[in-house]
């Protein structure tokens, strides 16, 4: 029974997210309030937008440590181009956007690709020229507030059917990456190249065009989330995002997605960033000293990797039994 | 690279000394700063000229190296020590590196001080600060409390825990706490200067605190997320966002009423300041422990054990003034 229930991911986050909620609210109650858990939810969407795109990637046995320079560089190119042009309407400065996001994810992709460059090398390289890009374009100036037209700023506030656009957003993506994962051929073979990239290429997979593609799905939801991000923090500049690459790969990890490739879901994932969402939303409110605070964040994730580790171990001695239960 | 530089700097002085030929009784005090083309330093270049033309018989020399370079620094001191000038007023770009150039310009008779950033003891006869660090804190909590005549809840959004000058300003605060008849301080929560950090915490401080009245955040990305995360909890009025900021990034705010008024030194009065001081050293004052040099309007600054002074409070910026000084810095 205990085994079946540790197996099953989703549901064991399920359990942890609604022990963690029941922690929090022997605290400090205001914290399950509806509109406060739907204020989470919206506080954790970025998060969870970006965790979709690291799974598509980790799924193919690779890492993408550039997701959050590349959300800086987006964020500061889409708040610049408001700041240059107030007229230029928003969808258009998405877009662009997301078609930098796209372009960078697609250099992290071609490295991988073409060079053979190990993933984390490439990612972390490029991790430092995207902050770098940053400083040369903006001379390590901010875009403030008052430099960004008000429409720039409503865009993820403005509420529809009582939710903020941002949780919207997310739903779609999430909605979007469930299909192209389930429905869609590409979405299987990033199963196979990370399940197994030799036996995918007998199977007419091209791994490193299947790895290319990861990227670019990832550099545009960075893309994405980098207008996101400093619309929503109202304030662009150098630093935006500084770490959070950890923290996406960390509610990736949570979420069961593991790192050797090959296993994970959708659900897995949105369900991580949930789980740290909470856990982060809910620490500053009930009393816990900011030391304390990063040793928890850490080893919740070791506690995560753990139970991964185990899981995995099983899975991976039983082969045949698992293939013929498929 | 270098000797085009050296070129540069030597052209740039020489063109002064000729334009200097004509007074020749002007007294010379140059304005070294770490590097040209910055806008705060633009602004201490306004406040010494303004100094200068009140003194009359001063030229204030404003020089720099191109980029943040101590070894820039020292090359600008030397050609400095060449032109014989009275005085150098320098924001050190390195602490220890300046030392020699400059000790070999105090050997000439040339008065040395620093200003904004300072040079190691050896290497001035003084050091002005733009503000201390009970000056710093005393005005965070009067920030609010000058909003707040009925008294009220405040908390304190602070960089991280281990920042030495954040930790310092709010112990100075706490300090004088008393002085503020009902400012009732409940928290001091930590936004690690990131901005996502810096709004969860204050979302998190309006949730604890139903009665909260002010946020001081002493840190420039701090004050600009607490601002922020205000505005979309839709506590304008109800809630002020006040600390330490610079006008520029503050401008949207203090704008859309979230900020009523915050705090930042100003460079204007640091350059005068500065220039002031470097005038009463050439007419003779004498630069040691328990001395008071004059700083015209800004009044006096008393020097410390280690030859330092504090200029003043840090100067507030309102809906008055902030736009003025958003295009400086």
């Amino acid at each position: 029974m205990m085994a079946k229930f540790l197996k099953n991911r989703e549901l064991l986050l399920v359990g942890a997210i609604g022990v963690l909620l029941a922690l929090i609210t022997w605290r400090f109650p205001p914290f399950v309030a509806p509109a406060n858990l739907a204020r989470v939810y919206n506080d954790t969407s970025i998060l969870i937008i970006l965790a979709l795109g690291q799974m598509a990637v980790i799924l193919t046995r690779c890492i993408d440590l550039s997701m959050a320079a590349n959300l800086a560089l987006s964020g500061m190119v889409a708040a610049m181009l408001n700041a240059a042009s107030p007229g230029l309407p928003i969808p258009l400065v998405i877009l662009a956007a997301v078609a930098l996001g796209t372009v960078l994810g697609m250099i992290n992709g071609a490295l991988v690709w073409k060079l053979d460059i190990p993933p984390i090398v490439v990612t972390l390289g490029t991790l430092t020229i995207y902050r770098g890009l940053i400083f040369l374009l903006s001379d390590g100036k901010w875009i403030n507030a008052h430099q960004m037209s008000d429409a720039f700023k409503a865009l993820p506030r403005d509420a529809l059917l009582g939710f903020p656009v941002l949780s919207w957003l997310s739903l779609v993506m999430i909605a979007l990456v469930f299909l192209l994962m389930s429905r869609t051929a590409l979405g299987r073979a990033f199963y196979a190249v990370g399940g197994n990239p030799h036996a995918a290429v007998y199977t007419g997979i091209d791994v490193g065009r299947t790895r290319f593609s990861a990227y670019c799905l990832s550099g545009a939801l960075a893309g994405l989330s980098g207008y996101l991000w400093v619309s929503r923090y109202a304030v662009a500049y150098v630093d935006i995002a500084a770490g959070f690459e950890l923290d996406i790969i960390a509610a990736c990890v949570i979420g069961g997605i593991s790192i050797a490739g090959g296993i994970g879901t959708v659900a897995g994932a949105v369900l991580g960033a949930l789980f740290l969402g909470v856990i982060k939303n809910a620490l500053p409110v009930i009393n816990i000293s900011p030391f304390a605070q990063m040793a928890i964040s850490g080893t919740v994730i070791i506690i995560a990797v753990a139970v991964n580790a185990r899981a995995e171990r099983r899975k991976g001695r039983v082969i045949l039994r698992k293939a013929e239960a498929v | 690279m270098k000797i085009l530089k050296s070129l540069m700097v030597t052209a740039a002085v020489s063109l002064a000394l000729m334009a200097n030929a004509a007074h020749a009784e002007n007294k010379k005090i140059a304005l070294v700063v770490k590097a040209l083309g910055i806008g705060f330093f633009e602004a201490a270049n306004k406040g010494a000229q303004e100094a200068a033309k009140e003194l009359g018989d001063v030229e204030v020399i404003y020089t720099g190296p191109t980029s943040t370079t101590a070894e820039g620094q020292i090359e600008v001191i030397n050609s400095l020590i060449a032109q014989k000038v009275d005085a150098i007023a320098v924001s050190a770009n390195d602490t220890d590196a300046l030392v020699p150039a400059l000790k070999k310009a105090m050997d000439r008779g040339i008065k040395v001080i620093s200003w904004d950033s300072g040079v190691a003891k050896d290497g001035r006869m003084m050091h002005l600060n733009p503000s201390s660090n009970p000056l710093i804190g005393n005005m965070i909590i009067k920030l609010a409390a000058d909003n707040l005549p009925e008294g009220g809840d405040v908390a304190v959004l602070s960089a991280s825990a281990t920042a030495t000058n954040q930790n310092t300003w709010i112990a100075e605060m706490k300090k004088v706490q008393g002085n503020y008849k009902g400012i009732n301080v409940v928290a001091t929560v930590y936004g690690d200067d990131l901005a996502d950090k810096s709004y969860r915490e204050t979302q998190g401080l309006i949730q604890s605190y139903p009665n909260l009245k002010a946020i001081i955040a002493p840190t420039s990305v701090g004050i600009v997320a607490a601002a922020q995360a205000v505005t979309d909890a839709g506590k304008i009025g109800q809630i002020n966002v006040t600390g330490l900021g610079l006008p520029s990034e503050m401008a949207g705010h203090v704008k859309s009423g979230a900020s009523k008024s915050f705090a930042i030194w100003n460079p204007i009065d640091l350059g005068y300041s500065a220039t002031m001081i470097a005038y009463d050293l050439i007419g003779g004052a004498e630069a040691k422990p328990g001395a008071e040099l004059k700083m015209g309007r800004m009044g006096a600054v008393k020097l410390d054990d280690n030859n330092e002074g504090a200029m003043a409070d840090p100067f507030v910026y309102d809906a008055k003034n902030v736009e003025e000084f958003a295009k400086i810095f």
